[in-house]
């Protein structure tokens, strides 16, 4: 039965929340633009240039803090033009996005490259290290399952409450819902349709950048192109599966991080008789699944996908 | 999202610039002194693997050096091609994910001496094959390994189960398993070249399970094996600089052989299509092993330098294995 005593080793549990973090950040952003009415394909490169500048950033000195700010203002400013094209110009939302990515993936190694032109590998930073909390980080078990990780998790898993908060107890994020439901209501009550969109799609890709910053910036210490690899695009799907609801976005985000976490211990338990890319779908499938069975009850945001014009019936 | 270092040619800039001194000489200025040798990389330079030829290269006499890194296969037979059309001389590259379409693009440019990495044969008039044959330094760390581990498990983490990637963990394998023969490997493959998180995650894994020595065949793995304290093999580059007291011992692949075998045959006019793996030998000086005196015993030291000679002289041959290696714990 080694295969279930996987779940009791607290460094697994350790692992699950390692792997979800940067998956917390991106479906909190994902979730934000999609509440106030725009799809945002740009995630993959968002993440993919939040992990660069905000990795670069530490290195030429700006600090850890400074890293997040500079991969935050990256990913509002990669927002801005995902918001431009797909709010006031209303361009398909699919297609924008798809391009936003390719120009940001780009981007980000065109910057890598014509700094550092004769690497022959990336040079390393300082990275965030777990913290060491008083008393919670020596408890058995919950200690290194929970309380050994660092600052970033702390502050994807604060993020959570503070998204949930802001949605459904603020006037701000009462207009961000309107806006992704019935946006000609919100322009009955004077506000603007544009800026409560373009506002929330640089906001959430702010937090998709902060993602791919912890890839680089407490994951590992260094960034490599491709590094990214698709997990921005697990977080539509788990924007999908959270119903656009921030609290199961943090559960689905752990549920595709404790999978991953599990596929890896499994490939040594039985690589020797199951091929190993078996292990690789594994997560994959599972979260299709997941999908199904939770997605079809989905009570998605009524005007995602629907560009909205002044003064059009 | 290619990146070209030179400045592109296009095809009308490349007809009118021909037919205005075809009389004279159709050759760019740049051809009478350096051999022009262009290189086409699927990813960055930074690729361990890819890292090594680019070093060689760059460091090879008599030639003028121009890349392309990070091309997809699906643009490689077009940057191929480009580079041909443009009169480089040799071509440098790997024919993994395109070995149909390169053969392709060779057979049409038979002037253009082509040396691609691949997996299968070279074939006439043109196109020559070299591959990382660096089992027998793997052998030599394999010995280091075994005669290190406590725990007699030993963890190695894989990007994709490939031949190139396979013959390495055998030999590997196979050089613990003759000074320990109690020794147990796990195998884990996380299918991408280039994903340092999910590489540490999978050598944290291994490392609860027991593994004290990492087989890093990926960026990512010493890291894991710094953070827990346990010890790493490293694997065609050397980063023991990177991750002091870590790395016990690395198996070193050297291209230079190989690029300077071909450079001097397309210079003497004698290039022909060959097999140039042999060049990655360590009798050649394409490969070699290197440790960290302060972590191996000199016993295991003088054991694996006795090896080692062996290889070279002959005496010994280190078996190449390219089946997908299993775990065995």
């Amino acid at each position: 039965m080694e295969f279930l005593e996987i779940f009791l080793n607290e460094n697994f549990w350790q692992a699950a929340i390692r792997i979800a973090t940067p998956l917390i950040f991106g479906t909190l952003g994902a979730l934000i633009c999609e509440r106030a009415g725009v799809l945002n394909l740009g995630i993959e490169g968002i993440f993919t240039a939040g992990a660069m500048s905000g990795w670069m950033a530490v290195w030429l000195g700006a600090g850890l803090a400074g890293g997040l700010l500079t991969a935050m203002i990256v990913g509002a400013i990669l927002g801005l033009l995902h918001g431009i094209l797909t709010v006031p110009l209303g361009l398909s939302q699919h297609v924008s996005g798809i391009g936003v990515t390719m120009l940001a993936t780009s981007l980000a190694y065109f910057t890598y490259r014509t700094t550092l032109p004769d690497v022959t590998s990336p040079p390393r930073i300082e990275a965030f290290q777990p913290l060491d909390i008083p008393v919670l980080s020596d408890l058995p078990f919950l200690g290194p399952a929970l309380f050994q990780h660092t600052f970033m998790t702390y502050l994807a898993f604060f993020l959570v409450f503070v998204v949930a908060w802001v949605l459904k107890s603020t006037p701000l994020g009462l207009a961000i819902r309107a806006v992704g439901d019935n946006p000609s209501s919100v322009d009955s009550q004077g506000m603007s349709v544009y800026a409560l969109r373009i506002g929330a799609i640089m906001a959430g890709s702010s937090l998709m950048a902060l993602g791919g910053a912890f890839l680089t910036m407490a994951a590992f210490d260094a960034f490599f192109f491709g590094m990214v690899n698709g997990r921005g695009w697990i977080c539509i799907a788990l924007t999908v599966f959270a119903s656009w609801k921030p609290r199961k976005a943090l559960l689905g985000a752990l549920l595709f991080g404790a999978f991953e976490a599990y596929q890896v211990r499994l490939q040594t338990e039985v690589g020797s008789f199951v091929p190993g890319e078996v292990f690789l779908m594994a997560p994959y499938i599972l979260s299709i699944v997941a999908l199904i069975i939770v997605a079809r009850s989905a009570d998605y945001p009524r005007a995602l996908l629907v560009p909205w014009f002044k003064g059009e019936r | 999202m290619e990146k070209k270092i030179s400045m592109d040619i296009t095809r009308r800039t490349l007809l009118a610039g021909t037919a205005s001194v075809a009389t004279v000489s159709a050759l760019p200025a740049w051809a009478a002194s350096d051999l022009s040798v262009a290189a086409i990389y699927t990813l960055p330079v930074e690729q361990q693997w890819i890292g090594r030829i680019h070093k060689a290269l760059n460091a090879a006499n008599g030639i003028a050096y121009e890349y392309s890194e990070n091309v997809s296969n699906t643009d490689y037979e077009r940057v191929m091609r480009e580079y041909a059309e443009k009169g480089v001389k040799l071509i440098v590259g790997e024919a993994f994910s395109v070995e149909r379409g390169a053969r392709k693009v060779a057979a049409d440019y038979p002037d253009v001496a082509m040396l691609l990495g691949s997996s299968f044969g070279p074939e006439a008039p043109n196109f020559s094959v070299f591959d990382n044959f660096i089992h027998e330094p793997s052998y030599l760390t394999g010995i280091v390994a075994g005669s290190d581990t406590k725990s007699n498990i030993i963890g190695m983490v894989g990007g994709f189960a490939i031949p190139e990637v396979n013959r390495l963990m055998h030999a590997f394998i196979a050089g613990a398993l003759s000074v320990n023969p109690d020794v147990k490997f796990l195998v884990t493959f996380i299918n991408s070249w280039y994903d340092p998180p999910k590489a540490k995650e999978s050598a944290f894994a291994m490392i609860d399970k027991g593994a004290d020595i990492m087989y890093a065949e990926r960026f990512g793995v010493s890291d894991a094996a710094r953070d827990r304290g346990v010890k790493a093999i490293g694997n065609v580059i050397d980063t023991a600089a990177d991750y002091p007291g870590t790395i016990l011992a690395s198996a070193i692949w050297h291209m230079e052989p190989t690029v300077n075998a071909a450079i001097e045959a397309v210079k003497a006019g004698s290039f022909t299509a060959e097999d140039y793996g042999i060049y990655s030998y360590m009798k050649h000086g394409g490969g070699s092993v290197i440790f960290d005196d302060a972590l191996v015993p000199a016993d295991v030291a003088a054991m694996v330098e006795a090896k080692e000679k062996e290889i070279i002289d002959g005496t010994f041959t280190v078996e190449v294995d390219d089946s997908e290696p299993v775990s065995t714990a």
